[in-house]
């Protein structure tokens, strides 16, 4: 049943603050989740004093500054650095978003860089998405065909369809959406999640694609895909600026109109 | 004993249970319906003394008794199913959400059938 304090080597304990250098006037304070789940310590919150005049713009920049330059044992992830591999998503200022796209400047105050809400956690903003991934393989994001290939060219497709697939196919599975999502953190073992979904209607809408029926049928489930209650968190959250409760909106759509 | 079974495999679960789509349909369709008739209720109420014989009079109209009857009908199916959708997501334990269910439903049809015999008692009844 519901638990409403956290069990006692779950609460966030205070930790220490890595002051900046004499000398430095330029000063971004980062509030930063720290945890190893294999040292059987509590979670804690480190602050980090970093010298903004010697640190790029992005949050991504200022975590590797106090990676490189203030505490090595931070861990998290990141790649391209520049919004495409989804990799730096974190929760940062509350909000869900790529560390690599977020500007330190808009920040007002202090910079709160927490993991991605209600997922396991690997260590400090390193968060366990195998079920996210999971989900997102569920629904078989790739093209299912009973006709066969043309031989001599590829499956052609208007660009009027083409179109259909904008604001669905760049999705890059940063998992900012489904873990702002709160049906998301009731019931992630059996909702598949806004990221999940909005790729599932990628290829139901594909005008390539010969098997939205099924597609329909797999996710016509009181939990899998009618857990959304459109609360909008998931579009909200978006770094790319997607809207996964519109794809799943008109999924739910045409599982009414093939009723009716 | 350790769960050895793949992501894959837990995600995937017993599959779909193809169902939920008439259930959210049924919904919308209910708090549509809802909205007028609620309105006609609040109005016609507001409008009237409240005496026991002035009520009972517009309850016999038979066009009285049709919308409360549908009323009573569409608000109780409409609670089921929102009721369902509130258990769903926030009663965890299988068990307890199973029976949950079932109770509210109960509850809810419950409801609707004294709401409808009182209707038909005031408007067919001596």
């Amino acid at each position: 049943m519901a638990e409403f304090s956290l069990p006692a080597n779950s609460v966030v304990k205070q930790g220490k603050l890595f002051a900046a250098s004499e000398g430095v006037t330029n000063i971004k304070r980062f509030i930063v989740y720290r945890y190893d789940p294999a040292s059987g310590e509590n979670p804690y919150i480190d602050t980090y004093e970093v010298d903004m005049d010697n640190c790029g713009p992005m949050v991504l920049d200022g975590l590797l500054k106090i990676k490189d330059a203030m505490d090595s044992t931070l861990s998290l992830r990141r790649s391209c650095r520049e919004g495409i591999c989804g990799s730096c998503s974190m929760n940062i200022d509350g909000r869900n978003t790529l560390a690599c796209t977020q500007s330190i400047a808009e920040i007002k105050g202090d910079v709160k860089v927490y993991p991605l809400p209600h997922q396991p956690v690997v260590k400090d903003l390193v968060s366990d998405l195998t079920n996210f991934y999971a989900q997102y393989a569920s629904v078989e994001p790739w093209m299912k065909t009973d006709s066969a290939t043309p031989p001599d060219r590829e499956r052609l497709q208007s660009k009027q369809d083409r179109e259909k697939l904008d604001g669905l196919y760049e999705c890059i599975l940063c998992a900012c959406c489904s873990t702002a999502c709160p049906s998301y953190w009731w019931n992630s073992d059996r909702f598949l999640g806004p990221a999940a979904l909005l790729n599932a209607y990628r290829w139901i809408v594909d005008s390539r694609d010969e098997a939205a029926g099924e597609r329909l049928d797999d996710l016509e489930d009181p939990f899998k895909l009618y857990r959304c209650h459109t609360i909008m968190n998931c579009t909200d959250s978006c770094p790319k600026g997607l809207n996964p409760a519109q794809a799943i909106a008109a999924t739910k759509k045409l599982l009414v109109q093939r009723k009716l | 004993m350790d769960d050895l079974s793949t992501p894959l495999s837990k995600v995937k679960g017993l599959g779909s249970a193809k169902e939920g789509t008439t259930h959210f349909w049924h919904q919308r369709l209910t708090a549509l319906i809802l909205i007028p008739l609620v309105l006609w209720f609040g109005f016609s109420i507001a409008s009237m003394p409240v005496e026991h014989a002035t009520l009972t009079g517009w309850v016999r109209q038979p066009v009285v008794a049709i919308a409360l009857i549908l009323l009573i009908l569409s608000t109780f199916y409409h609670a089921q199913l929102g009721l369902q959708i509130v258990i769903e997501d926030y009663v965890s334990t299988h068990s307890t959400r199973t029976v949950s269910i079932i109770l509210s439903n109960f509850m809810c049809l419950l409801f609707a059938i004294i709401g409808v015999v009182a209707v038909l008692k005031i408007s067919l009844g001596s």
